[in-house]
């Protein structure tokens, strides 16, 4: 019995209970919130260290025999996964006790924001489709609660697209598992990936078809990412950059998990997943282009980048589907990074319309340097991650010969270069267009706080250290892709586990 | 038995379309419990037809009837019901705020369009200007 698996799920629901019980004592909140976070740092390093050296790790909760309770496994892909959405909610939340927003000072903040994380965890960890839907449920629901947790009208109005779109994609995740169950009569996802083959092929196309839709939704596929940047700018900076870092990919890792594991290869959705995710990337960086207000901007941007990670996938060679883990990695800490530093621009000047700041070069430097590296790093720029990640996939591509799609990577690569120089242009250089921001910025109510800069330095510093190990984290991508790639040793480990 | 509860959710899953494309927050509310018990009816029957009470020794286990879809729809109703709850309260909130239930466009979606227009009148002024200076140098 191998209970670790479960405490990055168990530690933050305790401390959930633990935020309820002390709710009138702010300061307990925090302490309890913040040492949650902090153990699930030190647990997701140990299960990363341990997967990585001596292969995947299960347990069945409950100890109930193998298909019948629910598996918990621990695989390359979930341990590294992980380990980076454990750094980004931790600083995150140091981040938002900085921030002093209206929102993050409700009794409700701490307990919900816990409630997020386990359920993040959990959807890494679950081994049973079912099991996922619930974690997904876990972690919508905190973020339905995150988001419109001010009541301002412009929340309550997106939060409103927001919840009915999510529940849309979350009552068809209901009927495909129903689908699925009458089909195969399991939902265990290893035990799925042995019965999946012996359905006939239109049935498990459209199984995959069906999962595609609904992680789609989740993720901001193209033509489903429509509610991404209606509602995510709306939220506190702290609460926009866990979204814009964590949510959607937990829809891509679970693409990535279901198209590998679950299917065999005639169901895969290559030639499908590799248009969607042409298209993805050019409409989310013409709609970035397009926009005024810097997390708009990056909001469609996280849709563009999307993309990549489904190319990479769509792929489904070895150099593919490693360089889509690599770029899940390098994205999660980027955009976290750089809607950090979003906040920290309209802190300091009071607005985040980039037709009205400008100068912030001189006025804040730091601000400045914390904006380059994430947004060098985002634009693919050597030696950044980003690079490393846009050189795995393009050549992926050149090897399968798909040279629309590698055409498109590109192109869109250098439309996010422009990107960038226009909100580095537009808000770091040249004079504030605005007198009364110029006001603002001179002004003492401008002042950052220092927690707020301590975090989002954290996270630069991550980015800068995910430059330097760029190449033992692709070598391990790499083995990743390959354990996803054969599943047999997954299927084995969870069916053939503690059980018997 | 089952193709009563199949047609049931079959009659579920459209009305309930068709009350998501609605523009009225109170009808997308309705259309959204529809077809989230025309899922459930359907994870309901996905275990085979009904049978006896699955407790051992009570009966023959071949004539059970499948616990697990029945667990599972359990489930699947709790959250339904949250986030149904969850809505009704937003919606309340929204009709608060605004004393109207039609679900509006994004603001800043509306205020980049127009800034569409608005670059086409400059660029069209431009135009006018350049071609009566043209007009006047001819004079």
């Amino acid at each position: 019995m191998n209970s670790m698996i479960a405490l990055p799920i168990i530690v933050p629901l305790l401390g959930t209970a633990l935020c309820v019980v002390v709710a009138p004592w702010r300061w307990a909140q925090r302490t309890i919130s913040l040492s949650a976070l902090t153990t699930n740092v030190v647990v997701a390093i140990v299960l990363f260290a341990r997967v990585d050296d001596g292969g995947m790790e299960v347990t069945q909760a409950g100890g109930w025999p193998v298909p019948l309770g629910i598996s918990l496994a621990v695989d390359r892909l979930s341990a590294v996964m992980l380990v980076v959405s454990a750094a980004m909610l931790l600083p995150v939340l140091v981040y938002a006790i900085g921030q002093q927003a209206e929102e993050t000072r409700y009794a409700a903040f701490n307990p919900v924001y816990l409630v997020l994380a386990a359920g993040v965890s959990a959807s890494f960890i679950t081994g049973d489709l079912f099991n996922l839907f619930v974690a997904f449920e876990m972690m919508l629901v905190a973020s339905y609660v995150l988001l419109t947790l001010g009541g301002r009208p412009g929340q309550v109005r997106s939060g409103m697209s927001y919840v009915v779109i999510s529940l849309v994609a979350s009552t068809f995740f209901v009927t495909a598992l129903a689908l699925i169950y009458a089909a195969t009569g399991t939902v265990n996802m290893a035990q799925l990936s042995e019965r999946m083959p012996e359905l006939p092929l239109a049935v498990s196309t459209g199984f995959s078809l069906l999962l595609i839709f609904v992680f789609g939704i989740k993720a901001g596929l193209f033509p489903l990412f429509f509610w991404l940047p209606d509602s995510y700018p709306t939220a506190p900076g702290a609460i926009t950059a866990i979204f814009a870092g964590l949510l959607t990919k937990v829809g891509v890792y679970a693409i990535i998990r279901t198209q590998t594991l679950m299917f065999p290869p005639d169901a895969r959705q290559g030639t499908l997943l590799l248009v969607l995710a042409g298209l993805t990337m050019v409409v989310g960086v013409l709609g970035a282009l397009a926009q005024d207000d810097l997390r708009r901007m990056l909001s469609f941007h996280i849709v563009s980048h999307i993309g990549y990670m489904i190319f990479g996938l769509a792929l489904f060679t070895l150099a593919g589907v490693a360089g889509a883990v690599f770029y899940v990695v390098h994205h999660i800490t980027v955009k976290t990074g750089l809607f950090l530093v979003a906040g920290l621009v309209e802190r300091r000047s009071g607005s985040d319309r980039l037709s009205r700041v400008g100068g912030l070069v001189r006025s804040a430097p730091m601000i400045a340097v914390l904006f380059a590296i994430p947004a060098l790093a985002i634009a693919g720029l050597p030696p950044f991650s980003g690079f490393v990640g846009k050189f795995a996939l393009v050549s992926a591509g050149i090897d399968a010969e798909d040279w629309v799609i590698v055409g498109v990577s590109l192109a869109v690569s250098l439309l996010t270069v422009y990107v960038m120089v226009r909100i580095w242009s537009d808000i770091f250089w040249g004079d504030p267009e605005d007198p009364a921001i110029e006001a603002y910025v001179a002004s003492d109510a401008s002042r950052v706080p220092r927690l707020m800069t301590a975090a989002a330095t954290t996270v630069v510093v991550l980015i800068v250290g995910l430059m330097v190990f760029a190449g033992p984290l692709y070598d391990y991508a790499e083995r990743t892709a390959a354990d996803l790639l054969a599943p047999q040793q997954y299927i084995e480990t969870v069916l053939g586990g503690d059980g018997e | 038995m089952s193709v009563l509860l199949a047609f049931c959710a079959a009659l579920l899953f459209a009305t309930g379309t068709w009350m998501l494309l609605q523009r009225r927050l109170s009808r997308i509310l309705i259309g959204v419990g529809l077809i989230g018990h025309g899922s459930n009816i359907l994870l309901l029957v996905s275990g085979g037809g009904g049978g006896n009470s699955p407790i051992i020794d009570t009966a023959d286990p071949e004539d059970f009837t499948d616990p697990l879809p029945q667990a599972l729809v359990l489930t699947s109703i709790v959250i339904t019901f949250g986030v149904t709850a969850f809505l009704l309260a937003l919606g309340y909130r929204s009709w608060r705020i605004t004393h109207d239930d039609v679900v509006e466009d994004d603001v800043e979606d509306r205020f980049i369009a127009r800034r569409r227009e608005m670059d086409r009148a400059v660029a069209e002024e431009t135009l006018a200007e350049r071609d009566q200076a043209a007009e006047e140098d001819r004079v």
